[in-house]
């Protein structure tokens, strides 16, 4: 028995190096969840903890990166959902599809290039804030979307919903925050610049 | 090849590459011949781009590594278990 021990301890410490690699993404992550540094340390250390301890049940081959989201979207919802001692939100006003492309996409005004001008267009701040202000059922799902780049089916399974609520809340959730961001860019006057602007037709040749 | 409103009804599932093989090709045939439908996209992709960077760069607080890694080494009797 011996052999083995000293196998699993060899395992685990080949394990321990390959997961801290994660340790910045999954600590950005449980900020945008938990919304304060202090919870998001806590979180962090519970999900390396609960990574440790169930590393036997970690089979050889699955992502490593995706189990560690996993264990950590769950720590999460259960921590939450017993800290706050209140229903889980789940209304968010309905918005039109497209809105933030209707009204800034053809912004010719502020646009050397679409690239420079959504980024410079938001700051770092108003798009954390845009995305922590959604209610916790949609800001998990495009947390893991849009910002880890997970598949429905792998967010389905950090989750445990249906693949089809997470397309659902997915869509809902982006147009909110979408609409959010819009409304922080004409609050800082971002977007006066295109009023004066006429957008340019496309040219079909 | 998908039309206009498809293409815009699909474009969230086609940047998530969530559609089938033949759905992801019947929207990217459309996208190589519509300009607006292209301009919908590009806008689209670029704006998860910048969400995601914007949204993973924060700082660790200095020490958090450190306390995680002296978790694990708590447990280096090879017991299975911390502490």
């Amino acid at each position: 028995m011996g052999a083995a021990r000293v196998d699993d301890v060899a395992d685990r410490t080949q394990f321990t190096e390959q997961a801290m690699q994660y340790a910045p993404q999954l600590y950005s992550a449980a900020l945008r969840m938990t919304r304060n540094s202090s919870d998001a340390e806590d979180l962090v250390q519970e999900t390396y903890l609960r990574a440790y301890r169930s590393y036997a049940g970690f089979e050889d081959g699955t992502n490593l990166r995706a189990w560690l989201f996993r264990i950590m979207t769950n720590q999460y919802i259960n921590t939450y959902r017993a800290k706050q001692r209140r229903p889980v939100e789940t209304d968010l006003d309905d918005v039109e599809d497209l809105y933030l492309y209707r009204r800034v996409g053809n912004l010719g005004a502020l646009s050397r290039s679409a690239e420079d001008t959504l980024l410079e267009l938001f700051t770092d701040d108003e798009v954390k804030t845009a995305l922590e202000e959604l209610p916790e059922a949609f800001r998990i799902p495009v947390l893991l979307a849009d910002v880890e780049g997970f598949s429905y089916k792998e967010i389905a399974e950090m989750m445990e919903v249906p693949i089809g609520t997470v397309m659902s809340r997915l869509h809902r959730g982006r147009k909110a925050m979408h609409k959010k961001l819009y409304d922080f860019a004409e609050q800082r006057g971002m977007l006066d610049a295109g009023d004066d602007e006429h957008v340019k037709e496309p040219t079909n040749g | 090849m998908a039309d206009c409103n498809e293409t815009i009804r699909e474009l969230e599932a086609f940047l998530d590459g969530a559609l089938s093989e033949d759905g992801h090709h019947a929207i990217h045939s459309h996208l190589e011949g519509c300009t607006d439908c292209l301009q919908a996209f590009d806008f689209h992709a670029e704006l998860r781009t910048v969400i995601a960077a914007k949204c993973r760069n924060d700082e660790m607080p200095p020490g958090l590594l450190s306390r995680i890694e002296q978790c694990f080494n708590e447990d280096f009797d090879g017991d299975g278990r911390i502490g």
